[in-house]
């Protein structure tokens, strides 16, 4: 049974007017209709956090919502992310440089999750249990979190304190 | 070299986050080819049953679908009954091998029995819902232990029994030394680990393309070369029919090592259809088709003198391997041989039998049965602690192996037929760093204070050693054209490690630019001439060796041929930002582009210095020996004891993986595994009930360590270079997770030291540690 | 997995939305799915119709009616998380809404569809047990009014007919020297809760308990009050001695068990958490926040 519907929606600041069979969730949706392959599925089932986008600003998984739904509303990805110039998102370097992703594939989803965390904070500084908690909706299975909430304590953390994780060198010959 | 080497061993941010961090990855499912058809599996969903009837009529005539394959579709081209998997192993009593879809047994759920390929996945689902599979139950047998009995039901009925291997391990002389041991401490362990979950599941995308008679493969595997060639068996085609390419892989942990049925499937589809067809793995599949790590019961006992010395340990594993063979025996030997780990035991003999149970067959993830080998270990040290009544520190520094007596042989015969031997490493440094990076010695009285305000708070610690960079060999090549780029590809794969920036690294060094310069090709057949992968903890090792010995040989050659372009002597040629330049002269110089034009030839010219054609080489690096990585875990932990809850408050790692290439990337590991052993101590459980139905089958009931429930992990590292190879490296990827499950346990038990409970399962759950507690409640009543 | 077909409905009024649900044959209303949507996913649940409450107008925010605050059942728990209202007046809900779930299911999943789907584990319905909320129904035949109380029928069931649609839920709004607590034991902070429990408590004279309301979630089908225990504590003041016989009545509570979390186990959870609930929201009835 095919039940197709019209969709008008704006996709990362684009128009995009489709038609998709109602069953089709919103990150199918991105990923074979709009070629936008940067959301990830990790479990389809609303857990892992892989396929987190934003909503009209706010995060959500893409696998826990049909493309349908999405008509009218505003979608950003993480192709939107980085500048038109290629130039990373803070959120972005400061992962790279912390070393919070290794295999990437949950990493797309981290980086919504800190986007709306950053707006969310409006200014305010915050702890880095703070950040775990922000983060624990975001599975990933490489990096044990550490490089992940590095980045965000970076940006998000307070000031002037020292996080490094440096690795303290020494020699046994 | 020259300043150049520093590059070596700086935490250089890594070539591979750029795109990744854009979303502009490219994983197996985001490649779209034009005619593309998707694929779903109709799998078993009981765990032993006789297939009476497969109808797949309805399936096939839903609209959108191309085909429905059962075994009987892909039989005619297979060159076996069987997928040619299996991997030597000398107590293997009789090879099961899995077949590529159900035959007329199922053996497990989630089983593939039918391969349904059709416009979209949503079109193969809807037609799998309409086949017809009418099962006979047949008894399910789920426990390891309960299967080796004389009148347990068979996993499979062509088997003779369920012990599939029996093994042993046997030096010194065991019972001599329990005969006149004073003290001896018996124990039984059942330890369950969970499967790999990496985040990307796993797929196979497979093309045939008629006009170059070539098969192309896209597999998100660790081992592409082993899955050609496995490949090249089962099609009965030639290698030079089959090419196999990994895209970004997203994780793999270990079960991506292991050959599925699905990778043999989609390929045989794509042949018969003519047309791309693509197969992910959803997330149910994941829990239930792909291979994990299960369960292991140990019955050991230890035999120690008044003064904790360790005179020998003696027991035996019962491993649960799943309802085939598709790996080989590495597993339970893994966890057999590590448990020696960095302690002196004069004597040690335990009996290994691998047991088959209709489960997901069994296999490696991160660590390899090295935790758990570990584990019953460092849990006999405590037991003798505490019944010497001595510091567990102490007890484990007077049996750990001293550095003058490295290299230090254990005799135990591997897998390669040479002796185990131990390379480098202080272990008694390594364990008195981490005690006083912990506060070991001011812990007892800050326990003690938080026992008065009623909180229980233990410290806990292990030691383990790992055997990292298991050869036989890995293969990088370096080619480099007129247009001047440096292509490195090797044989090694990549699945987040940062194995691209590891050889980029080393090679960048050698040409003097950064590592952004060195572009890197993994995981594609037509790359290297051969390769192996990903596995225990090897590619730093191997790749990294093979990179840094091709760099070299192409940087001489490069040399030579400028220095004959540029009429100097080779000893006045140096290498500067990636230009072969005259020492004093630097305007006098060859880009590595002209030079490779040079060496590219010209019809009727000779070549410069009459060196062999091109600006490129070849090299394979053979492995010496195993390489040991060792470290030392400490963990503070807070129990909640009316609910059975553990919270970690602190972990530190001492670790030694000799010389480190990027120690960034070091710690990500490190990091990465300690977490993955959280994992397996506190979280996870792949639990199946009576009938061999598994019960936790997504991330609401199977649960992965979150953001918000680890720990901040400190580091500190030594560095004992080996000798075993140039670079002076050891693996890091699976150490995190060996030591992790002993150094909780132990913390676990300290906290609750008060309850006097002993833990000797794993995994530790809040109501395990519940139940724990009223049974030491009951016996210090009764 | 993907989901298995069906007809997609968006209806933009109540009345149109009750009559498809009248007219359409194995019909499901679709709220915030984030418990319907990973069914689907999983192929576990396959309607032939869906009908999106997302379009409908008038199910959505937080009113203040005095003796209740009156929430519209597509309101998503994040903006109940988010709303001082709620914090100021209903404080219970404020602390239970912010366990449910991740920020990513939050900002979508709805007060309406957490406390129709009735599972075991989750936060609001145990609230709307504890305070004996007021649900507020629309079907073919208008308007209804239930209480909490009579609205599970069992396992993931309720009382809802198939045409029936829940509209608004109200919370009974905090009253003078009451306290409340919400508490949960999970092993992830983000997860269903193993047990929880939603307490509230008003002081009279002398800080003498007059009036104690006491729910679980977790231990049944569907949230429990433990009338022994709300029973047991008007007349006294709270202390560490009265917790203790409120302990020894836990025995007493029926409880499912499965080989995880057996219910000795679960009746662990339920004396435990019991006991630190009522001790914080004494405090809070008493003016000391914890």
């Amino acid at each position: 049974m095919f039940d197709p519907r019209r969709v008008t929606l704006v996709v990362n600041g684009n128009p995009v007017d489709r038609m998709v069979d109602s069953r089709v969730h919103l990150a199918d949706f991105l990923r074979r209709d709009l070629k936008l392959t940067g959301t990830h599925l990790g479990c389809e089932h609303g857990v892992c956090g892989a396929c987190t986008i934003l909503v009209d600003g706010a995060s959500v998984r893409a696998c826990l919502m049909l493309a349908v739904q999405a008509d009218g509303r505003r979608i950003d990805t993480i192709e939107s992310v980085a500048g038109d110039d290629g130039i990373l998102h803070p959120i972005q370097e400061a992962l790279s440089r912390r070393h919070g992703l290794q295999c990437g594939y949950c990493t797309p989803g981290v980086v919504m999750t800190l986007l709306e965390l950053d707006r969310d904070r409006d200014g305010r500084s915050l702890s880095e249990p703070e950040i775990r908690a922000a983060l624990s909706g975001n599975l990933c299975r490489c990096t044990g979190y550490q490089g992940i909430v590095d980045a965000a304590l970076d940006l998000f953390g307070p000031k002037n304190i020292e996080t490094s994780t440096q690795p303290t060198h020494g020699s046994s010959t | 070299m020259g300043e150049a080497s520093s590059r070596i061993g700086t935490s250089a941010r890594r070539i591979e986050d750029a795109a990744l961090l854009r979303g502009a990855g490219r994983f197996l499912d985001d490649i779209v080819l034009p005619d593309l058809l998707e694929a779903t599996f109709l799998r078993s969903p009981v765990a032993h049953g006789l297939i009476r009837r497969l109808d797949v009529s309805a399936a096939r005539a839903l609209q959108g679908v191309h085909a429905v394959f059962t075994y009987a579709d892909l039989r005619p081209l297979m060159t076996s009954d069987r997928m040619p998997l299996a991997l030597p192993a000398a107590g293997l009593r009789f090879a099961v091998d899995p077949f590529v879809l159900a035959v007329d047994e199922v053996c497990y759920v989630g089983e593939p029995v039918a391969l349904v390929v059709a416009q979209t996945r949503r079109i193969a689902e809807d037609a799998a819902a309409l086949i017809t599979l009418d099962l006979e139950p047949l008894p399910a047998v789920v426990d390891p232990v309960d299967a080796l009995a004389a009148d347990a039901p068979k996993v499979r009925r062509e088997c003779p029994d369920n012990l599939v291997a029996r093994t042993r391990i046997d030096y010194g002389d065991a019972d001599a030394a329990f005969a006149q041991a004073p003290h001896v401490i018996g124990q039984q362990f059942r330890l369950s680990k969970g499967g790999g979950h990496s985040m990307e599941p796993r797929g196979v995308l497979a093309r045939f393309d008629e006009a170059e008679d070539l098969l192309t493969v896209w597999d998100s595997t660790q081992m592409p070369h082993r899955a050609k060639a496995i490949l090249v068996d089962a099609l009965g085609l030639s290698e030079r029919q089959i090419r196999v390419l990994t895209p970004d892989v997203g994780g793999g942990f270990g079960p991506k090592a292991v050959f599925h049925p699905e990778e043999l499937a989609i390929p045989a589809a794509a042949l018969l259809l003519r047309r791309p067809v693509k197969w992910v793995e959803d997330r149910f599949e994941s829990f239930t088709a792909t291979c994990g790590e299960r369960d292991q019961v140990w019955t050991m006992q230890v035999a120690f003198t008044q003064d904790a010395k360790l005179l020998g340990i003696r027991g035996t594993l019962r491993h649960d391997h799943g309802a085939s063979t598709p790996y080989g025996i590495a597993l339970p030997y893994n966890a057999a041989t590590n448990l020696i780990g960095p302690y002196v035991l004069p004597a040690y003999r335990i009996e290994i039998d691998l047991c088959m149970t209709n489960k997901t067959p069994s296999a490696p993830t991160r660590g390899a049965g090295r935790p758990q080998g570990t584990f019953v270990m460092e849990r006999l040290l405590d037991c003798m602690a505490r019944k010497l009544g001595l510091p567990r520190d102490e007890v484990r520094r007077r049996n750990l192996i001293a550095p003058s007596q490295m290299p230090y042989p254990i005799p135990v015969r591997q897998r390669d037929g040479s002796t185990m031997e131990y390379d480098t490493g202080d272990y008694p440094e390594c364990q008195a760093r981490a005690l006083k990076a912990a506060g070991w010695t001011d812990f007892s009285a800050r326990q003690a204070q938080a026992l008065s305000e009623g909180r229980y708070i233990g410290l806990g610690l292990a030691n383990y050693v790992e055997a990292t960079g298991r050869g036989p060999f890995e293969s990088v090549a370096i080619r480099i054209g007129p247009s001047g780029e440096i292509v490195a590809s090797t044989g090694a794969t990549a699945q987040g490690q940062g194995v691209k920036t590891m050889v980029a690294q080393i090679v960048a060094d050698a040409f003097d630019v950064a590592p952004q310069a060195v572009h890197v090709v993994t995981g594609d057949t037509s790359a290297t001439h051969a390769g192996l992968g990903a596995y225990a903890s090897r590619q730093a090792v191997t790749a990294g060796n093979a990179a840094h010995r091709a760099a070299r040989l192409i940087v001489e050659k490069a040399a030579t041929a400028a220095a004959e372009l540029l009429e100097v002597s080779r000893d006045d040629i140096e290498i500067v930002g990636g230009a072969c330049r005259v020492k004093g002269v630097p305007e006098q110089a060859r880009s590595l582009g002209e030079i490779a034009r040079a060496l590219a030839g010209t019809p009727g010219f000779a070549l410069p210095a009459n060196l062999p054609p091109g600006l490129s080489v070849a090299t394979d690096y053979m492995t010496a020996g195993l390489t040991y990585t060792n470290g030392t875990h400490l963990a503070e932990v807070e129990v909640d004891p009316e609910t059975g809850g553990v919270t970690i408050l602190r972990y530190v790692v001492v670790h030694d993986c000799g010389r480190m290439i990027n120690p960034m990337m070091v710690e990500g590991q490190v990091i990465g595994g300690v977490v993955h052993g959280i994992g397996a101590t506190l979280f996870e459980w792949m639990r199946y009930d009576a009938e061999g139905q598994p019960l936790s089958v997504t991330y609401a009931d199977y649960l992965l360590p979150t953001a918000d429930v680890v720990p901040r992990i400190e580091i500190h590292h030594m560095e004992s270079p080996t000798p075993l190879n140039p670079l002076g490296v050891k693996g890091a990827a699976e150490s995190g997770t060996i030591g992790a499950p002993s150094a909780l346990v132990s913390a676990v038990e300290d906290a609750l030291r008060p309850f006097g409970v002993t833990i000797t399962d794993l995994p530790v759950t809040p109501p395990a540690l519940r139940r724990l507690m009223r049974a030491a409640a009951a016996r210090s009543a009764a | 997995m993907k989901a298995p077909p069906f007809r997609y409905h968006a209806p933009a009024s109540l009345s149109e939305a009750v009559s498809l649900l009248s007219n359409l044959e194995n019909a499901r209303v679709l709220a915030g799915g984030q418990s319907l949507m990973p069914m689907l996913n999983l192929r576990v649940a396959a309607p032939d119709h869906l009908v999106d409450l997302g379009r409908v107008s008038g199910l959505t925010g937080i009113v203040d009616e005095g003796q209740s605050i009156i929430i519209g059942a597509m309101t998503t728990q994040r903006a109940v998380e988010r709303s001082a209202l709620v914090a100021r007046r209903c404080p219970l809900l404020a602390e239970a809404v912010a366990h449910v779930g991740h920020q990513q299911t939050r900002n979508r999943g709805t007060i309406g569809g957490s406390i129709c789907h009735l599972d075991p584990g989750a936060e609001l319905p145990v609230v709307a047990a504890a305070l004996d909320a007021e649900l507020r129904i629309a079907g073919p035949t208008g308007a209804r009014r239930m209480k909490f109380r009579d609205f599970p029928e069992g396992y993931l069931t309720s009382q809802l007919a198939p045409d029936e649609i829940l509209t608004h839920v109200a919370f009974p709004a905090i009253g003078a020297r009451t306290g409340s607590a919400f508490l949960e034991f999970n092993r992830r902070p983000a997860d269903f809760a193993i047990v929880s429990v939603a307490v509230q408590i008003t002081l009279g004279a002398s800080d003498i308990v007059t009036h104690a309301a006491i729910a679980f979630g977790g231990i049944q089908g569907a949230p429990v009050r433990f009338a022994k225990a709300e029973e047991a504590l008007p007349g006294r003041p709270w202390s560490a001695a009265v917790g203790e016989t409120l302990r020894r009545l836990v025995p007493e509570l029926a409880c499912d068990g499965d080989d995880l979390y057996p219910a000795d186990y679960k009746r662990d959870l339920c004396g435990s958490l019991l006991v630190r609930a009522m001790t914080k929201a004494a405090a809070r009835a008493g003016g000391r926040d914890v």
